[in-house]
């Protein structure tokens, strides 16, 4: 439904990184493909500005023409609101827009100034309605979205996985006072319970206290603090422990207790902290209270007062820890600072239903948590000029599980997890960094005819640089830090800057080399016995697998010695086939069909990589269909199924498949899986638990992932694996690749 | 004083206790709540349960033994909290020419002492209005005195019962609160004085109980507030509190315990806030500049929290509707202060009336859910916090009958904090 307006004018608006300081019409610049908008103002804090924009992507060579839906959320101060409505009236106002979306407290206030200003009517939203919606949204939405918080631990944040079935849950959202609200389906939920003392209490009771303005600052004062200087402990009033109710001499009997005492100075600091103390162990005293009533386990914490400060995650964890003694953990959100403008924004595009859609963070354009850490420079975080974004990509389909994963509710794609492995971490960060040149090189090389590419791809490698660095410091920035989410975030960037398909060519040039061989290469193998045929299919699957331009060991060949091919993979690989889809799967799937096994053949559904996307494998299939009776025939009597994954990474999310595809793997009642490519079975789904017989392969690219899986470069990873209980069978079967 | 959420509901913890304790008998207790009929004896012998206190085997042959087992005077008992302590004394009124003669000097002392005066040294009060009259104890009668003193002069008091020799009456002190811990060795080496130590919510409870039951005359001890939501027809009124169980029985001292009790012996230990009367006490001192409970109270009575607190109504215009919230509701406890200005134009008295409506309000909020979650409907509030503090318990009247749509009851007791020391008083009189 996103009416495009043309390639994005102005790439270098881009170049920004998207949470520094910088003119606020630069921010709005970027928005210039608007179509929609909803606004949520804080009472005193930031303001979110969420807006869709259609950006049409350069896309030279697929048949199709990919329009991306993306949403744009800014945060920003409130002395930019003039700046923001500006912006709305010279881009947004001209289009049939009569009535704009608006929540949060400050709605109330504005109301007045948006009004006069854009000449449109304000409906303001239900505060807690657009909280709650926008909620559900990111829940749902974003993987690694919710985290528990241990401060002591090796990684500070822990990520859930997405779990499809978010509710029944407690939202506890701590704005100058507390809301605490049950939600128990997408518009079902009720305000249960409250609390007066919350952020605004520790502000204003600190502000008095402490004659400190600032809420960052009280937040500053209270980590240097000691509250047991100010607060009466159990030890202070028994000498030690109360033994037989099992209360330890820390606990704190009664907050401010020791300074009921008019001859005793207190420190700012020691104030400070016994006042953040009090109130959260007060909240999560009560959330705990209102989670037993209902009978609630999963509890999520949001509102200003915790927006990603460690300080006080840390004390709610701390507090709900004592008060349900672990039986509850403390869940907090990513992006819980957005979720009043998502939940207007959808409430004002309920008439195109938004869950008929996927939607995924796009880490080119977001700001990670933390985006400016409060260790590296406290006091920038809420200085005026940052900005924090998000924006997610739209995908007109539906992304489920693949119904054949074991248990959804543990699958965990990834396989190495970066932001718990340092080691890993910094290998990783340091690999992608290395091969940023020839990324680059690769990008300007794809894009001959265009001047600016050279520029542009420099533009690339500085953001994507940015981010690297940005996640050595903070690997929990976008969530888990993996493999896939380094690569996945590559391709954002390259998205950005007009690259979105930098192998385009080279893998045209190569499928057309590897057509001319079809023949003869399907000719060979069917001169071998059976036996021998079945291990030259598998080889020739591994040696196209070879054909990755993302490995760098391939790619430092590769690029070398141009004259490096097929010959020389088969080689060193001993044997012989052809350029993975084309003279690795398809003789694979040929052997198949013939056997009159039904196959499905999965494939991206966007670029990433040099890897095939299902627009390319619809024009190639029927290329070879015309040289290939049995793929014809295969084709024709719906034995071959093309579908697309709905994956756009060169690793593979089966918790997030486009929803066609996992119909058919239910219609069809498919028995074998077989995941192909170091992305997709060993970055992602090595250690997937499916419920049907599955098959990993894939060539070990990297020595430093073949030392750590105890191999050598080059190795294979052949991993053929039974459910638990089901006997081994013969294959007879189709196979998402 | 009190503690943060702990829940005792668990029955290994009474192993270790179960051979300190006995319950008294109910023929001694004139008056005494008669437990559910059956539900002690019917326990089987030795099963666990989850009381306090398992069984009263031993107290029946007791009313035969009193005068053998009755402790010599004077009868104190006492309770240490973490602000004040608390002692209550019975005098005598009984004493037979032939005792009087008996009586030894530095006893008959102490008695004139504290029964001629009304304040000790600086801080010491003894608050005539709650003395009871005549009762009859362990087959005596006499009055039964308040005392009340800041737990910082303890020194002051061991040091007078050591100049009075206190220690050579040979008396046992019995002690509760944190205080009879932590002071102990003080006792031992200021006043030659070894303590008697007791559990404080075993002597709250049993306090409570018993003074309840011997109230006859006089004011009522429990009373509640009739129409609390009208301020102008809000009036207390007396409440007999006869098959009390259960009940959530609200200690409200420096910090918050709240309690439990579903018959005599059996009860368990909800939760707790710190957010008390410590609290309140401390950040009127930080804010106000004042330094006792009473200026406190003093100030708060003056002043108006909604200069300070952000009400429903300062966000919304009006109620918030779609979650009933009425605009009245305060949304945000000194949310008004997180301005400048604002701050600039606020008292003192504004301040300190805040913070009592803060502390108050939130002790209301978290006794509302254990309620809910324990499934009781009737509340009794006790502890130092109360004292003279009207303002606070019509809060709490209000907030108790609001909030739960005139589901819960908020109960008084005049004698609000001096049942730990009643409790430790009777543990000397009757121990276990």
């Amino acid at each position: 439904m996103a009416e495009c307006s043309g390639i994005d004018s102005n790439p270098s608006s881009h170049t920004m990184d998207k949470s520094i300081t910088l003119p606020p019409d630069e921010i709005f610049r970027n928005l210039e493909n608007a179509k929609r908008f909803a606004i949520d103002i804080g009472t005193w804090e930031l303001k979110t500005f969420g807006i869709i924009a259609a950006s049409d992507k350069l896309y030279e060579i697929s048949v199709q023409e990919e329009v991306t839906a993306r949403l744009h959320f800014i945060k920003f101060e409130n002395a930019y609101i003039e700046t923001c409505l500006d912006f709305i009236k010279d881009h947004l106002v001209n289009t049939e827009t009569k009535v704009i979306k608006a929540t949060g407290g400050g709605a109330h206030k504005f109301k007045e100034l948006i009004e006069r200003k854009l000449g449109l009517k304000v409906d303001k939203e239900d505060e807690m309605t657009c909280l709650i919606k926008g909620c559900n949204f990111v829940l749902k939405n974003i993987p690694h979205e919710a985290f528990v918080y241990a401060k002591h631990a090796d990684s500070e944040f822990r990520f859930q996985t997405t779990n499809p079935d978010i509710f029944p849950y407690l939202l506890v959202n701590i704005g100058s006072g507390v809301s605490i609200v049950k939600v128990e389906a997408e518009d079902k939920f009720e305000r249960i319970g409250g609390s007066s003392i919350g952020g605004g209490t520790f502000w204003g009771l600190g502000a008095l206290l402490t004659k400190t303005k600032r809420f960052d600052e009280l937040l500053q004062l209270a980590s240097k603090g000691q509250h047991t200087n100010v607060d009466m402990l159990v030890k202070d009033i028994y000498g030690g422990s109360y033994g037989c109710l099992g209360l330890t001499g820390d606990l704190i009997a009664s907050s401010f207790g020791k300074s009921a005492t008019a001859d005793k100075e207190f420190s700012k600091e020691d104030m400070a902290k016994s006042l953040l103390h009090m109130i959260s162990n007060d909240i999560g005293q009560l959330a705990c209270l209102y989670a037993k009533l209902h009978n609630l386990s999963r509890v999520y914490f949001g509102g200003f007062f915790i927006r990603g400060h460690p300080v006080t995650m840390h004390t709610i964890t701390y507090s709900i820890n004592f008060f349900t003694k672990g039986e509850v953990q403390a869940l907090f959100l990513r992006h819980e600072g957005y979720l009043g403008a998502i939940g207007a924004f959808l409430k004002g595009a309920e008439e195109d239903n938004p869950n008929q859609y996927s939607w995924g963070e796009n880490y080119a354009g977001s700001s990670g948590l933390m985006s400016v850490s409060p260790d590296m420079n406290p006091m920038q975080r809420a200085r005026s000029g940052t900005f924090d974004m998000l924006e997610m990509d739209r995908l007109e389909r539906q992304l489920v599980n693949l119904p054949l994963l074991q248990d959804p509710s543990s699958y965990i794609p990834d396989t190495v997890d970066l932001t718990e492995d340092a080691l890993a971490r910094e290998y990783w960060l340091y690999c992608f960094e290395e091969a940023l040149d020839g990324v680059v090189k690769r990008a300007v090389a794809s894009q001959p005819d265009m001047l600016e590419a050279a520029l542009r791809a420099e533009k690339f490698r500085q953001k994507y640089r940015h981010k690297l660095q940005t996640l050595r410091h903070q690997p929990f920035a976008y969530g888990s830090l993996t493999v896939r989410s380094l690569l996945d975030t590559r391709e954002h960037c390259l998205n950005e800057f007009n690259f979105p398909d930098p192998y385009s060519k080279i893998k045209q040039r190569e499928n057309d080399v590897a057509l001319k061989y079809y023949q003869k290469a399907v000719k060979s193998l069917e001169e071998l016995s059976w036996e021998e045929r079945q291990f030259a299919l598998v080889r020739g699957v591994l040696a196209g697998n070879v054909f990755d331009w993302g490995a760098k060991a391939v790619s430092d060949v590769l690029e070398s010695d141009p004259e490096f091919g097929f010959e020389e993979a088969k080689r060193q690989l001993e044997d012989n086939s052809g350029v993975d889809i084309i003279l690795g799967v398809m003789p694979f799937v040929r052997e198949l069909l013939s056997r009159g096994t039904e196959v499905v053949l999965a494939s991206n559904s966007g670029p990433a990589l040099n890897d095939v996307t299902n627009g390319e494998l619809q024009i190639l299939t029927e290329r070879i269909a015309a040289m290939d009776p049995v793929i014809q025939a295969g084709l024709r009597d719906d034995r071959l199924m093309l579908v697309q994954s709905g994956s756009s990474s060169p690793c593979l999310d089966l918790s997030r498949l486009d929803k066609v595809l996992a119909m058919v793997v239910r219609e069809r009642q498919t028995d074998l899986v077989i995941i192909e490519g170091m992305g997709r079975a060993i970055h992602t789904n090595y250690y997937a638990m499916l419920s049907c017989e599955s098959l990993k392969m894939a060539v070990i690219k990297n020595s430093w992932l073949a030392d750590r899986l105890g191999g050598k470069l080059f190795s294979v990873v052949f991993k053929y694996e039974v459910p638990a209980g089901k006997p081994s069978q013969d294959c007879e079967t189709s196979t998402p690749s | 004083m009190a503690f943060n959420g702990h829940q005792r509901d668990d029955d290994t913890v009474d192993e270790d206790e179960t051979p300190t304790k006995q319950p008294r008998s109910n023929k001694e207790m004139p008056g005494y709540f008669r437990s559910e009929p059956g539900s002690e004896a019917a326990a089987p012998a030795g099963r666990a349960t989850p009381d306090r206190r398992s069984s009263n085997a031993t107290a029946r042959h007791r009313s035969d033994s009193v005068k053998k087992t009755r402790p010599p005077f004077p009868w104190f008992g006492m309770d240490i909290g973490g602000t004040l302590v608390k002692l209550v004394y019975f005098e005598p009124k009984d004493i037979t020419a032939e005792e009087e003669q008996e009586e030894v000097e530095n006893l008959k002392s102490i008695r004139r002492y504290l029964t001629s005066n009304t304040a000790y040294g600086k801080t010491g009060i003894r608050d005539v209005h709650l003395q009871l009259q005549d009762l009859t104890l362990c087959g005596r009668t006499g009055n039964l005195h308040f005392i009340r003193f800041p737990t910082h002069d303890l020194p002051a008091f061991l040091q007078m019962g050591r100049n009075k020799h206190f220690s050579s009456l040979h008396t046992t002190l019995c002690a509760t609160g944190g205080g009879a811990y932590k002071f102990e060795s003080d006792f031992r080496t200021m006043a030659d004085l070894q303590l008697h130590k007791l559990d404080e919510l075993d002597c709250l409870i049993r306090g409570v109980l018993y003074i309840d039951s011997v109230v006859s005359s006089g004011p009522s001890e429990c009373y509640y507030f009739e129409n609390p939501t009208e301020p102008d027809r809000c009036v207390q009124k007396p409440y007999t509190l006869e098959n009390p169980y259960p009940l959530l029985l609200v200690n409200i001292g420096s910090g918050v315990s709240i309690l439990a009790v579903y018959s005599e012996n059996n009860y368990k230990r909800v939760t707790g806030t710190s957010l008390g009367g410590g609290t309140f006490l401390g950040l009127c001192c930080l804010l106000t500049g004042c330094s006792t409970f009473e200026e406190a109270l003093e100030m708060a009575s003056l002043g108006e929290s909604t200069r300070v607190d952000k009400l429903v109504r300062d966000i919304y215009g009006g109620d918030y509707e779609r979650f009933g919230l009425p605009g009245w509701a305060v949304a945000s406890s000194f949310g008004n202060m997180m301005s400048k200005e604002k701050r600039e134009s606020v008292s003192k008295e504004d301040l300190a009336r805040a913070t009592l409506v803060t502390i108050t309000n939130n002790i209301g909020s978290i006794t509302r859910m254990c309620a809910l979650n324990e499934n009781i409907e009737r509340v009794v509030f006790v502890g130092n916090f109360l004292r003279v503090n009207t303002l606070s318990m019509k809060l709490l009247a209000y907030a108790m009958d609001y909030w739960s749509k005139g589901q819960l009851k908020a109960l008084f007791l005049r004698h609000e904090g001096y049942f730990g020391a009643v409790g430790a008083l009777l543990e000397l009189l009757h121990p276990s």
